[in-house]
């Protein structure tokens, strides 16, 4: 029993270990993943101002005009985007915005970017 | 994916591999999803045959690695296609001018050498982008501006190499002629340097474009004479200020006055891009009556157009002047400035627009108007594209169809019916359709381009069809009428190349003759600028 004991604790401590460990390495993507954003997507994507006559940025109003304010504009305030949806639109662009290819966002970078795009998601942030 | 013609199964296995060893595995994209990434977006032959289909890309990280791939190039008559950001859209995008080449993806190769901003100059290499360079700048505080094109994110070389275009002094802004030197990978591997940089030991690269002899730069333009590996380019130093106003004319027949004075100006240095616009234009889509003047077939007298302008105070041109140095200065050029538009044209209206001092902080900079004549890269061009509150439903990318002709009043007035006629003739009509409020583009110092662009769809071929057919007409048109395309994507680089046919087609048969001397198994861009090498030329 005794050993049946500490062997649970063990494996607790193994999984709360895991756990940490896992932690960071999520929070270094979502960091990384931040940065990534500001650089290949802030100047469609982010806040700020268009050309004259248009007060958001060209990714910002589009996505305004798209869902009415049923869903944030800005990407890195939506709660329902998970890696996946992030990966499908970087490799295969949609509208006006052309994919990219892997020499700009390699797989890693786009993971990367998928962690920082759906850190708000419940559903992704339970995993 | 499509292989390349002329290259047996075995063969191509061979060159993969050589490739693999070249660059390390992982910079090879061989397989359909990797390479389907650099098909072209806006392509307006979307999943048709004809295509232009990349074989394969491979991604070199220095000039040793790009002299390999064209080594075993050469070895196994692969043709090549290189490309330095991929963002060429409107152009071609990152695909090849032929279906099978393999993309040479210069992406890796991403330094900033130099940039001095005593002698403002740069000098990078071919995966820097116009952000990359701006920030560099800026995080040095450097005092230097660049000139950007509309999209920041485009190479600051490739860009240059496809004779691109951007907004501020005529020194700067045709980014082509601005460039200073560069270094080249022949088609046989070996490595040249034009300029001051063929003199080992000269430290001039950055400064003086030419070496002695033939001025050989051009070659690698819009042409496939090698793969271009660094470039140097004139920066402007950073002004003290800017000085941007608007000036209205009331008649349409004053273009003829208002452009005579922007060229008088602007060719002895007094002002930057000459920007012009139609405030008629976003009023005609406002106004039904104002849209039934501009459709209406006696319009080009100006009658209509003059008593809308005198009646609702709409003006039937407006032209923004850019000045760039000290301000005391700025504010005595435009003072003369006003007073020769003044004398030119009766009862001439004056705004003011924008008035800057640098450095900006950074919420200065996002205020800005129009924040690429002041040479800050950003992508709000796409604003006109996108989905926006004017058009909810965009097209999936577009054609640009940019012919160029004499910077005059007059000419812009016949180039104007002629399109606009034309238009209506093939009975297409797009939002940026041409008609009698489409104003020209003079990023090409001494030239006006009358610039218009055609839908692209991924998902119905119809579309495409009727954009293909208007620009084919549309070129034409214009080569019957001596206007000239200035850069067109690949698709139609042979019927644009056909037009510049002085001594039958001369031109072009002196483009094959060297290409088939500099390159003769055409491996590197074949069909790149409408002339093509001997293994592949129809007839040869």
């Amino acid at each position: 029993m005794k050993k049946m004991l500490l062997l649970g604790a063990a494996c607790l401590l193994s999984i709360g270990a895991g756990a940490a460990h896992s932690s960071k390495r999520t929070a270094n993507a979502v960091e990384r993943g931040h940065a990534l954003f500001e650089y290949h997507c802030a100047s469609c994507h982010g806040p700020g101002i268009g050309n004259p006559g248009h007060p958001w940025r060209t990714g910002t109003e589009a996505l305004q005009v798209k869902y009415r304010g049923e869903l944030p504009a800005l990407l890195a305030e939506r709660k329902d985007l998970t890696p996946e949806t992030v990966a499908y639109f970087v490799r295969n662009g949609v509208s006006i915005m052309a994919p990219y290819r892997k020499t700009e966002i390699s797989d890693a970078d786009l993971a990367a970017l998928g962690a920082y795009l759906s850190r708000n998601n419940p559903d992704f942030a339970k995993k | 994916m499509t292989t390349p013609s002329d290259v047996t199964p075995t063969q191509w296995q061979s060159a993969l591999t050589a490739f693999r060893n070249a660059v390390g595995a992982q910079w090879v994209f061989s397989s359909d999803e990797d390479a389907g990434l650099y098909r072209d977006a806006y392509s307006p032959y979307w999943n048709e045959p004809e295509e232009r289909m990349p074989s394969a890309a491979v991604a070199p990280a220095s000039v040793e690695e790009v002299q390999a791939v064209v080594r075993i190039a050469n070895q196994f008559g692969i043709p090549l296609y290189p490309i330095s950001t991929g963002k060429n859209l409107g152009y071609g995008g990152s695909a090849p001018t032929m279906s099978g080449s393999v993309v040479v993806d210069l992406k890796r190769m991403n330094k900033i050498i130099e940039v001095n901003d005593k002698r403002n100059y740069a000098i990078v290499e071919p995966g820097v982008s116009y952000f990359d360079l701006y920030d560099y700048i800026k995080e040095r505080k450097l005092k230097v501006w660049i000139d950007v094109p509309d999209p920041g994110w485009g190479g600051v070389m490739g860009n240059a190499l496809d004779r691109g275009v951007g907004h501020t002094w005529y020194l700067y802004r045709d980014h082509f002629w601005s460039h200073c030197g560069m270094e080249v990978v022949l088609p046989n591997g070996e490595v040249m340097r034009t300029g001051m940089g063929a003199m080992p030991g000269s430290n001039a690269w950055g400064d003086f474009r030419s070496n002695f002899g033939p001025y050989v730069d051009g070659l690698f333009s819009q042409a496939g004479f090698g793969i271009v590996t660094k470039m140097g380019f004139h920066l402007m130093p950073e002004p003290e200020h800017f000085l941007h106003k608007k000036i209205y004319p009331p008649r349409r027949e004053d273009i003829i006055p208002l452009v005579d004075v922007a060229n008088e100006l602007e060719d002895q240095g007094m002002i930057g891009m000459a920007l012009y616009e139609s405030p008629m234009f976003s009023a005609q889509f406002q106004d039904p009556a104002l849209r039934a003047i501009g459709l209406a077939p006696d319009v080009w007298n100006g009658n209509a157009i003059n008593r809308y302008a005198a009646e609702k105070g709409v003006a039937p041109w407006e032209l923004g002047v850019s000045f760039y140095g000290p301000e005391a200065v700025n504010e005595a050029k435009w003072q003369y400035a006003k007073s020769r538009f003044q004398k030119a044209i009766p009862g001439v209206r004056f705004e003011d627009y924008e008035s800057l001092r640098f450095p900006l902080t950074a919420e200065q900079e996002d205020a800005v108007k129009h924040k690429v004549l002041v040479g800050v890269p950003n992508m709000n061009v796409f604003t006109l594209s996108a989905r926006n509150r004017t058009n909810p439903e965009p097209a999936d990318g577009h054609l640009l169809f940019s012919p160029t002709f004499a910077r005059s009043g007059e000419e812009l007035l016949r180039a104007q019916r002629i399109f606009t006629e034309g238009m209506r003739d093939m009975k297409v009509d797009y939002p940026m359709a041409y008609g009698p409020f489409s104003a020209p583009f003079t990023w090409n110092f001494r030239a006006f381009v009358l610039a218009t662009g055609m839908p692209t769809s991924r998902s119905n071929p119809e579309v495409n069809k009727l954009s293909r057919e208007t620009m084919e007409k549309l070129i034409t048109l214009g080569a019957q009428h001596g206007y000239g395309e200035y850069r067109t994507p690949p698709a139609f680089q042979d019927q644009v190349m056909s037009t510049y046919n002085f001594n039958n087609n001369i031109l072009r048969t002196f483009c094959e003759t060297l290409k088939d001397a500099v390159d003769p198994r055409g491996i590197i861009a074949p069909g790149r600028g409408g002339f093509w090498p001997r293994t592949y030329r129809k007839g040869a």
